[in-house]
């Protein structure tokens, strides 16, 4: 086991699949001799050569559609799109192609790509570098999403991704790249260095797609999130002495709707939380599935923590993320009903 | 696989511990374009999109048909305009690496790309600029104190504390709002241009992209519209070499200049030093004539170079030479300027030292008043709850309730 933030989980398994399947291919803005923005890229192609980590023009749509086409002739392409933000230009690309080829041409021809973008807020990265669009990929029948929340899963999940025959979206919450992050803006940045997931095995190794994690057990409630907000939500609850499980959704789609229903059933209050805006939000089709499996077991209405509905403040950033406070507040406020 | 590829992968001419070399770049002498009349049909002046119109040569004297007719009295202006644009940069980056700021992107090198051009501009036309502008922005007398609270976000920031430093805006000043998004905004011009010819007024749009930004999609449709419905507009890419860490030459500048983008849809391209303050005023005014006088659409690639770093966030001796610029053959669009005027006897060394330290201090004098109205850690601040605001015409009822959220948990 290695000690590694999340940056390195990623380039590490990059580094992995790459080594082991020479069809894996990688390309992106600056991810070449750059080695990414983020560093996610930084030395795959002096290792694997110009050929395999390309650098490519400023071409979303560009960059997803000649990977769709590099997967229709047998390569496994890893694209990046810089931050999430940028992805839209894409879009079109994702969703009437990527997502449908398989069906429309009855599984003769497929394209595995995987998607790699950062999201989040959290870096005063204002309206353009700060989005989390997960919903919309969540809404595209043909896609799994993931968002994973710490450096094991990480690496687990897109090696997972890279492998999988179906496209994946990747969603990387910059803000927990280099630690974990509680939400509170005034403390001191902390590493993953002390934190049990930034233990990661150096080798080859898979988290399954579609797996939710209890990521701590309690009695009185369920929180259900992902991304960074599962570390807001450990130390909101520790802040109420609430005993509240945890549940890292982690597969935005494939939903482990078995794990999260378990909990609710057991806790019967349930509060989701994500940094999405709430409308239309991926909290919404969370909260329809828990009030299908879990209702008679409900204690509280289900409850949600989100982004305001407004684009990303730059300046109000902690204002705008759900961050310590709010969750301290929902936890309370779901508490309160008799 | 690897050893079997033939793909062709384009890589610069010269990375970091490598001599600069700027053999690529097609160079005309001087003076050598011929400059076409205004009506002239694109399939006859193609050879504009190739060579290189540049009025300023070696000697630093004006010469050829594309001299434009500008006195020294406006020369000493345009220079004031570019070092005022360098200084307020140097001034902003410093402020930057002080935390003071959470975001800078610098125009070093590119001066004279803003300033001609918005020289050859009418205050009616609109732009639409890329967010290596600002000099347009100074020029069309948006203050630096206001530059300066942008950046800052505090209660006097036009943008209210909701955009990143640098992404200004001025309907005043037919200035628009900058995205951070790539290319977006081409498009935008082309519509704005086809609505002045509808509405049967004399306004041209212009608008501003980097060499990478041709890559995106908007680009081209950009390019599609202008041609089609003949746009009044000037479109402008500025080649300033690198996008982030790649070399213009990823965005596809190896085969042919980016001034040769619209020939293929019946635009004309003209590719002019970047560089040379004399040169793109002339051209720019060419193409806004022949835009107003119904002549459509222009594309000008402007080969300059980007002095600094792409933004705060990188460091560009990470991926290109440490002496490029130094090598770039095209030299400094001020210290250009500056040697053309003391060539003529209108002015001096001296004058020149005295006007660069009356700008830092005027520079200086505008930081200390912004910081008047807020900065990141000392008040006034913004409201907070104003980020509710301008989502729509009508805030909603779920903003509203939203904003009474915010306020009762911040106020906890």
């Amino acid at each position: 086991m290695a000690q590694m933030n999340m940056i390195e989980a990623i380039r590490s398994a990059l580094d992995v699949v790459m080594d082991k399947d020479p069809s894996v291919v990688a390309l992106g803005q600056d991810i070449g001799y750059f080695g990414g923005v983020f560093r996610c890229t930084d030395g795959l192609q002096r290792k694997y050569g110009e050929h395999r980590v390309i650098d490519a023009p400023i071409a979303e749509g560009g960059i997803i559609g000649t990977a769709i086409g590099m997967g229709v002739n047998g390569l496994r392409p890893v694209a990046e799109i810089q931050f999430a933000d940028y992805i839209y230009p894409g879009f079109d690309q994702i969703v009437s192609e990527l997502a449908r080829l398989r069906h429309r041409s009855c599984g003769e021809f497929f394209s595995p790509v995987t998607i790699r973008t950062p999201c989040g807020g959290g870096i005063r990265g204002g309206q353009t570098h700060s989005q989390s669009p997960e919903a919309i990929f969540a809404h595209i029948s043909g896609i799994k999403t993931i968002m994973p929340s710490n450096p094991y899963d990480a690496k687990g999940l897109l090696i997972s991704a890279i492998e999988s025959d179906d496209p994946v979206v990747f969603f990387e919450p910059k803000r927990i790249y280099n630690g974990p992050f509680d939400g509170d803006p005034e403390r001191p940045a902390v590493s993953w260095a002390s934190h049990p997931k930034g233990e990661v095995p150096e080798g080859h190794y898979t988290v399954p797609i579609g797996e939710a994690e209890v990521v701590q057990s309690g009695e009185e409630l369920t929180i259900i999130t992902y991304g960074t907000l599962v570390h807001v939500a450990v130390a909101a609850a520790e802040a109420t002495g609430v005993d509240a499980e945890i549940v890292d959704v982690r597969s935005i789609f494939p939903l482990d709707v078995a794990t999260l229903a378990a909990s609710v059933n057991k806790t019967g209050r349930c509060l989701i939380a994500h940094e999405a805006t709430r409308f239309g939000g991926y909290g919404a089709e969370l909260a329809a599935r828990i009030q299908k499996d879990c209702f008679w077991n409900l204690e509280a209405p289900i409850s949600r923590i989100a982004g305001w509905d407004t684009p990303y403040p730059h300046a109000f950033e902690w204002q705008y993320f759900p961050g310590k406070k709010r969750m301290i507040a929902g936890i309370k406020s779901i508490m309160e009903v008799e | 696989m690897n050893k079997k590829s033939r793909l062709h992968i384009p890589r610069p001419s010269a990375r970091p511990g490598e001599k600069p070399d700027f053999s690529y770049l097609n160079l005309s002498p001087a003076g050598s374009v011929d400059k076409p009349p205004f009506d002239s049909r694109t399939r006859d002046i193609e050879n504009l999109s190739v060579e290189l119109v540049r009025v300023l040569d070696d000697n630093h004297e004006a010469v050829g048909p594309w001299k434009p007719d500008l006195d020294p009295g406006k020369l000493q202006i345009a220079l004031r305009w570019m070092m005022l644009t360098r200084v307020f940069d140097a001034r902003m980056w410093q402020i930057h690496r002080q935390g003071r700021i959470t975001f800078y992107m610098e125009s070093k090198g590119e001066e004279a790309v803003s300033v001609a051009q918005a020289m050859a501009l009418r205050p009616g036309d609109m732009c639409f600029p890329s967010y290596r502008n600002q000099g347009i922005f100074l020029y069309r007398g948006v203050k630096l104190v206001d530059m300066m609270c942008q950046c800052l976000s505090n209660t006097r920031d036009m943008c209210k504390g909701r955009q990143l430093p640098i992404m200004y805006h001025s309907k005043k000043a037919n200035m628009f709002s900058i995205s951070g998004n790539l290319a977006t905004q081409y498009p935008h011009a082309v519509g704005w241009a086809m609505a002045s010819a509808i509405k049967g007024e004399d306004h041209i749009a212009a608008s501003w992209v980097g060499d990478g930004s041709t890559a995106e999609a908007d680009f081209h449709h950009a390019l599609t519209f202008a041609a089609v419905y003949q746009a009044p507009v000037i479109l402008n890419v500025v080649n300033n070499q690198w996008a982030i860490s790649t070399f213009q030459g990823t965005a596809g500048g190896q085969r042919r200049p980016f001034a040769a983008r619209g020939l293929g849809v019946g635009i004309p391209g003209i590719r002019v030093d970047g560089n040379d303050l004399l040169a793109i005023y002339s051209v720019t005014l060419w193409a806004a004539e022949r835009a107003r006088r119904g002549g459509g659409p222009t594309l000008i690639e402007l080969v300059t170079y980007r002095g600094g770093a792409h933004s705060t966030s990188d460091d560009p001796s990470k991926y290109r030479p440490k002496d490029e610029w130094s090598a770039f053959p095209l030299g400094d669009p001020i210290e250009r300027l500056k040697q053309h005027l003391i060539a003529g006897g209108h002015w001096s060394d001296e004058q020149h030292e005295k006007m660069e330290e009356e700008l830092k201090a005027e520079v200086l004098t505008a930081w200390k008043e912004a910081q008047k109205f807020g900065t990141m850690t000392e008040g006034p601040f913004l409201d907070p709850s104003t980020m509710f605001d301008d989502v729509f015409a009508e805030t909603p009822a779920h903003l509203e309730s939203q904003r009474r959220r915010m306020i009762e948990v911040e106020s906890s």
